[in-house]
């Protein structure tokens, strides 16, 4: 079962942790909201994801399990 | 549906037939009193069968803008309630009746609920009756009391008459383009502001009051409640085939549907047209263009605008719109004349579309504005390339960047645009703004003036 990144728009106050933490998958738009890379996570980064996840100040980062 | 009920209720010397040809949803004679509406539609149909898997078969799709097939809505909706089961002794679903029809070109919502309110009302109890729910809203645009009042005396009516079989509430739903949005109106139902939520949970999930959901546009609602008495197959005698299915109209452009023409026409209004119409006839049902066009808007501020020409064959239904770079939307189409810019008049909706931002999401805070400045460089100032390509680049940025569709809206709208007008784009960057920008605006942009969005 793959996982994939998700941002709640509405809670994101683009604090930037996710940027810092996973690079990776995750960029800043102009304003310094977050563009999450497309597709599932890997597995290889899926710790970092879990870390970038729970850093985020307004619990805005989700990371879902597809079905 | 059951005869014998029908003819009890209509008298025996009337037999109820279903509506040969158009219009079908709006009674040039309307609004009827409920009387000599069940003398002409018949009594609605409850316990006729699975009115789920009828409309199914209709392929009837959603007329308030995302063309969503209805009857797999309702299944939806359906299943959750049956999973949820009943909840501190107020089980059920709810239905809510979307007629605040927030796209500033559509007039289509407005006429149906005036003209055929019991059309609207008969199907808010069917699909309530199949869906599980024990009690129905019905949203209006709050400033519009007159259509309010008109909703309730309809209502009232059906109460005296003990036909009243889902109580339904109705609901102003705030001027603003996202309130009327499907998780906004559940959101002001909860009790908050009418301003779209995050998903999952999605309304057929958990919507008003915690409950399933279903929300359906007004118009989609009234095509239910014929669907219900004459059947799938009277609903799809209207319509195109689809490429390699014999017979009369299936799949996604079953049916009719009403549409708003406006702009250069000599006869704008709300015209019930066969979907798949051609845009041409339809040009010529709203008495062709008053002035030179160069372009249509098709499905509103949501949709797209296609160069006049080669628009004109396009047959009036969502899949062919969207493959042509426009939709349907919720059924508008403005004609723009020559003596417009598409430039400026596409910088002005970008403007109006930034100011109707809930203020929620950073992504169209900050990107709906950067558009909206885009835009107006490219009309009134340097339309470089520099300016161009940061239009593009915006457009990217904010797709599907927001809780709801608004900005992937503006962005597709803005989209068609930089593609319609390129040629105007490449006269303004050689010889500066057209003399055109300064005509006053074809689109309407409720309460929007120029350069609000700073």
């Amino acid at each position: 079962m793959s996982r994939s990144l998700r941002v709640n728009p509405i809670a994101c106050e683009a604090h930037g942790m996710c940027v810092e933490l996973l690079p990776e998958l995750i960029t800043a738009d102009p304003w310094g909201y977050p563009i999450i890379a497309p597709g599932p996570v890997p597995g290889h980064l899926l710790p970092l994801a879990r870390r970038a996840v729970a850093a985020c100040p307004t619990l805005a980062l989700l990371l879902d399990q597809n079905e | 549906m059951s005869a014998a009920r029908a003819m009890r209720a209509a008298g025996p010397a009337r037999r109820v037939l279903p509506p040969n040809g158009l219009p079908r949803l709006i009674p040039p004679d309307g609004p009827l009193p409920l009387a000599d509406h069940i003398g002409r539609y018949g009594p609605a149909p409850f316990q006729a069968g699975d009115l789920i898997t009828v409309v199914e078969q209709a392929g009837l799709t959603g007329r308030g803008g995302a063309s969503f097939p209805a009857g797999r809505k309702m299944r939806t909706v359906a299943q959750a309630g049956r999973k949820a089961g009943p909840l501190r002794g107020s089980g059920g679903t709810i239905v809510v009746a979307n007629g605040a029809e927030s796209e500033p070109a559509s007039g289509k919502d407005r006429l149906l609920l005036t003209r055929a309110p019991h059309l609207v009302l008969d199907g808010i109890a069917l699909a309530a009756e199949a869906v599980g729910a024990a009690r129905g809203y019905l949203t209006v645009d709050e400033r519009q009391d007159e259509l309010a009042l008109h909703l309730a005396a309809a209502i009232g009516e059906r109460e005296r008459a003990g036909q009243n079989w889902v109580p339904v509430q109705i609901l102003g739903v705030p001027a603003r383009y996202v309130a009327s949005q499907e998780t906004a109106v559940i959101s002001q139902l909860n009790g908050g502001a009418a301003k779209p939520a995050f998903v999952p949970p999605r309304p057929f999930e958990k919507g008003a009051h915690g409950r399933p959901t279903l929300v359906q546009n007004v118009e989609t609602l009234a095509h239910i409640a014929l669907i219900a008495r004459f059947g799938a197959d009277w609903f799809r005698d209207l319509g195109p085939a689809p490429a390699g299915v014999p017979g009369p109209g299936a799949g996604p452009a079953a049916g009719s549907a009403l549409i708003t023409v406006s702009g250069a026409v000599n006869r704008p209004g709300v015209y019930e047209i066969a979907l798949g119409m051609p845009v041409g006839e339809l040009i010529s049902w709203a008495g062709g263009p008053s002035e030179r066009p160069q372009a249509f808007l098709a499905g509103g501020y949501f949709g797209g605008w296609l160069p006049y020409d080669q628009a004109l064959d396009v047959p009036v239904s969502d899949p062919a719109l969207r493959a042509a770079g426009a939709a349907l939307g919720s059924g508008v189409l403005v004609l723009l004349p020559e003596s417009a810019c598409g430039l400026a008049e596409t910088a002005w909706i970008a403007g109006f579309l930034a100011t109707q931002s809930a203020g929620q999401c950073g992504p169209c805070v900050n990107g709906l504005p950067a558009l909206a400045g885009m835009l107006e460089q490219l009309a009134f100032g340097r339309a470089d390339r520099q300016a161009l390509g940061w239009a593009q680049r915006l457009v990217t940025l904010v797709t599907r960047r927001g809780a709801c569709h608004l900005p992937d809206g503006a962005a597709a709208f803005v989209a068609s645009a930089l593609a319609t007008f390129a040629d105007e784009i490449r006269q303004h960057a050689a010889a500066g703004p057209c003399s055109r920008v300064r005509r006053r605006p074809v689109l309407p942009a409720p309460g929007y003036v120029w350069g609000q969005w700073k």
